[in-house]
């Protein structure tokens, strides 16, 4: 399978997912390929991005597939797709797999909480225990309703870090594929397990993805 | 730490309409840059950046090297509350700068129900509100666009309007701005030298006199200033400036394609068409450069889809051949192209087909009457014949989806007419029976009728608005003649059609109604889940003001509001059409001959259609 390793970041990580289908297919037109399509009474071009990501989270880490009709130099067709996309998004590496995406089993990321006033005493010490704990139960919001969900089976590995007086950083791995964690859910949970020590802002960036070995899934 | 507008990002549907940072946006170094435009549309961002203009006049304005023009859209209503929560001010999407920065603010504006979008971005950018409040050289505002054309419930908050169309004269305006800036003009000095440019209307020059009856009796223009201002026109459209190279949205807009103009002004004379009358005369684009232009474009943007837009697509000479051309084009590279605003003849109906291969779209008609008796008086030359034999044609060809577009309360129209409508229906669906070569799905009309809004430059300009209640009794009339479940009707809010023919001829003193709206907290009035018709009555009442009178007959020798300004048609041809639609009597459409609309004396040597 042809795929893309590429970044999302900057005022790019407002894109939406369906957006950033839309964009890449653009992208490849504008590169000077294109992209096979679909058959069916509406063609389209035909992309897939491995996982969803949240709109405002940033990625070092997004994998798209794609379909050529005709043959192609990868370092080639990553310098032109990068002149193409806009700022924030750009091709890393342009490679073919034979693995299948459900290998792809983890997630490392990293979520940034700032306290504005400053990180409270004793809150680092306190996430750390609070993600010790034996279960994490979490009210979890979707479309069909509100409904309760331990993550703590869903996050093999998470440190808390201070990189500086105002911030915190939770630096985790947590399932991606069936079941996945979204790594904001880390913030709900201080929110209610720990309110005393909730940031005044959270935000989250994919650093890598991940096979069941620990490696980097590509 | 995370800026106050990314905190707030997370928070507000489709976020990445208030960033910036598409393919090909212009970002230019500030400290290069003499004079500084916030161009701003006064609607969402899916809306403006679909507008065609305001991607040519960003074009235009950007080719300017001491010039850096930005974006600006009305946020959404959540937006709108957090940034008065967190007193956020409007910022352009380029530089992320706030729009009190900004050294000239421009509105394009193209429907009257964005009106108070215009006054809410002001307040939102922490602008002063009213032009003589803003004493400065900075913060001028200015707007254009299809609906400045009567510019009078506008004019206390902008302090001026560029008539017509803007590829020069906006180039003339910004280069003015720049020399009064470089010598530090008074903002008084620079309104004199601007309304000196053709096709500049500065407001405060013009005192507006009403009678008792609240009519005009005169307007009196100070010295020195133009009586009348004739809008302005390109006068060779192959030469005119075009971006080929334009923004790529990140996310869905409404137009979400490339764009192409075949042509400007219509040969046609529908007598209810504001567009029809206010873009004459006609001029087109050769096929060789809207072909150089469809394919620069498309390669530039990276598009899958081209529109080649324009009032009546079927008049445009060399469709033929530039279809053909273009369809060799896109065919190969799997891009759809679309024509819409073809007419129902018989080319036409070949052209549908095979503009159908790449992608079948929809059969839609606009016969606006239901009788020819009225569509005679509206000038509409579609018959029912041709309607019906290109459904038979696409009913043959496999299609089942018929959208029709109606009005109701167009002048001298009658329940007969208003029955007819159900009748036409009602024999499409016989077409339907006898010819569709697929029946297995059914057949789907949708069928819309719209509330008649007498616009300003037509002739229709005097005629009167039926009021709401009369307007409802036609739906309901129409709504019971029609019961196929084949099909969809669906018609117009009447409340806010009725305020846009308030608001459409309305004069100077509505600025005080529109102002008190926005205080009662109306905006985003085109869009059903903000409009607040409670509030403009509230804000009608307040300012002693009645929409009924906006909306009645206005008096064959009436001044006008918009009196000052010229699109280029005469009042005396406007009138001498209002008499004959009142007899029922055609107008032959521009090529038969011409019926000496005026709008030629605005063209080289004469010239129109040539």
């Amino acid at each position: 399978m042809n795929r893309l390793l590429f970044e999302k970041c900057g005022d790019a990580v407002w894109i939406s997912h369906l957006d950033l289908m839309r964009v890449f297919q653009r992208a490849f037109r504008r590169a000077g390929y294109l992209l096979k399509h679909t058959g069916g009474f509406n063609q389209h071009a035909y992309v897939s991005l491995a996982l969803p990501l949240s709109v405002g989270t940033e990625s070092r880490c997004e994998i798209l597939e794609f379909e050529l009709d005709e043959p192609f130099v990868p370092a080639a067709l990553r310098e032109r797709l990068n002149a193409a996309l806009p700022v924030g998004v750009r091709v890393l590496e342009v490679y073919d797999s034979p693995r299948k995406l459900k290998e792809l089993t983890h997630l490392h990321a990293q979520v940034v909480l700032e306290y504005d006033g400053g990180v409270p005493a004793g809150a680092e010490a306190g996430l750390s225990a609070l993600f010790t704990r034996e279960t994490l139960p979490v009210e979890k919001r979707s479309k069909k309703g509100v409904s309760q969900v331990d993550i703590k089976p869903m996050l093999p590995s998470i440190r808390v870090e201070r990189p500086e007086d105002c911030r915190l950083l939770l630096d985790a791995v947590v399932c991606a594929q069936n079941p996945s964690l979204n790594p904001m859910l880390l913030v709900t949970a201080i929110e209610t397990h720990t309110p005393e020590w909730k940031p005044d802002f959270a935000k989250c960036r994919r650093v890598e993805v991940l096979a069941a070995d620990g490696k980097p899934f590509r | 730490m995370t800026n106050l507008l990314e905190r707030i990002l997370p928070t507000v549907q489709k976020p990445a309409r208030y960033v910036g940072g598409e393919y090909h946006q212009i970002v230019k170094d500030k400290g290069t840059v003499r004079v500084r435009v916030a161009f701003c549309f006064p609607d969402t961002y899916e809306l403006g950046m679909s507008n065609v203009g305001m991607r040519i006049l960003y074009g235009v304005m950007n080719e300017m090297p001491q010039v850096w023009c930005e974006r600006v859209f009305a946020p959404w209503g959540d937006m709108e509350e957090a940034m008065r929560q967190h007193h956020l001010p409007l910022w352009a999407l380029e530089s992320h700068d706030p729009v009190r920065d900004f050294d000239l603010i421009a509105f394009t504006v193209g429907y009257e129900m964005s009106y108070t979008n215009i006054l809410n971005m002001l307040k939102l950018s922490g602008v002063p509100l009213h032009a003589a409040d803003r004493t400065g050289l900075k913060n001028i505002v200015f707007a254009g666009g299809a609906c400045t054309y009567n510019p009078e419930p506008l004019a206390d908050f902008i302090d001026f309007f560029s008539l017509g169309e803007g590829e020069e004269s906006t180039v003339e305006i910004l280069e003015l701005y720049d020399r009064a800036k470089a010598e530090n003009w008074s903002k008084a000095q620079f309104l004199r030298a601007v309304a000196q440019i053709p096709g500049m209307y500065v407001p405060a020059f013009y005192t507006h006199v009403y009678k008792e009856d609240g009519t005009l009796r005169e307007i009196i223009p100070e010295d020195g200033v133009p009586k009348v201002v004739t809008k302005r026109i390109v006068q060779e459209l192959d030469k005119a400036y075009f971006p080929t190279r334009q923004i790529v949205p990140s996310t869905e807009i409404v137009h979400d394609r490339s764009n192409l103009e075949l042509f400007r002004g219509c040969i046609r004379g529908c007598r209810f068409c504001q567009a029809g009358f206010c873009y004459r005369p006609i001029r087109s684009k050769s096929p060789d450069v809207l072909c150089k232009q469809a394919e620069a474009c498309l390669e530039d943007s990276g598009n899958h889809e081209i529109t080649l837009a324009s009032l009546s697509s079927s008049d445009y000479k060399g469709l033929e051949e530039l279809t053909g051309r273009l369809l060799d084009y896109c065919e190969p590279r799997k891009i759809n192209l679309s024509l819409p605003s073809l007419r129902a003849d018989n080319f036409s109906r070949e052209l549908m087909l095979r503009l159908q291969k790449v992608r079948k779209s929809g059969l839609t008609f606009a016969p606006e009457a239901g009788t020819q008796r009225l569509r005679d008086v509206i000038n509409k030359n579609v018959t029912e014949e041709e309607i019906l034999t290109t459904c038979a044609t696409a009913f043959s060809g496999g299609w089942n989806n018929v959208k029709l577009y109606f009005m109701l309360g167009l002048p001298t129209e009658t329940d007969e007419d208003v029955l007819g409508i159900a009748e036409l229906a009602y024999k499409i669906i016989r077409v339907w029976k006898e010819t569709a070569s697929n029946k297995k799905r059914g057949l789907s009309i949708n069928l819309s009728t719209a509330y008649f809004v007498p616009k300003p430059f037509t002739p229709f300009q005097w005629a009167e608005q039926i009021a709401p209640e009369e307007y409802l009794r036609r739906v309901h009339l129409l709504k019971d003649a029609i019961k196929s479940r084949s099909v969809d009707y669906r018609y117009h809010e009447a409340n806010l059609s009725r305020l846009e023919a308030a608001l459409a001829r309305g004069d100077r003193r509505l600025g005080a109604v529109l102002e008190r709206a926005v205080e009662l907290g109306a905006r985003l009035d085109g869009w059903d889940e903000y409009f607040d018709n409670d509030a403009w009555m509230h804000a009608f009442a307040d300012c002693g003001l009645d929409p009924a009178f906006y909306c009645r007959e206005f008096g064959a020798d009436e001044v006008f509001p918009w009196d000052s300004i010229s699109v280029g048609v005469s009042r005396r041809f406007f009138r001498k059409e209002y008499e004959k639609a009142r007899r029922g009597e055609i107008t032959p459409d521009c090529r038969q001959g011409c019926n000496g609309c005026g709008a030629n004396r605005l063209g080289r040597e004469g010239l129109c259609d040539e």
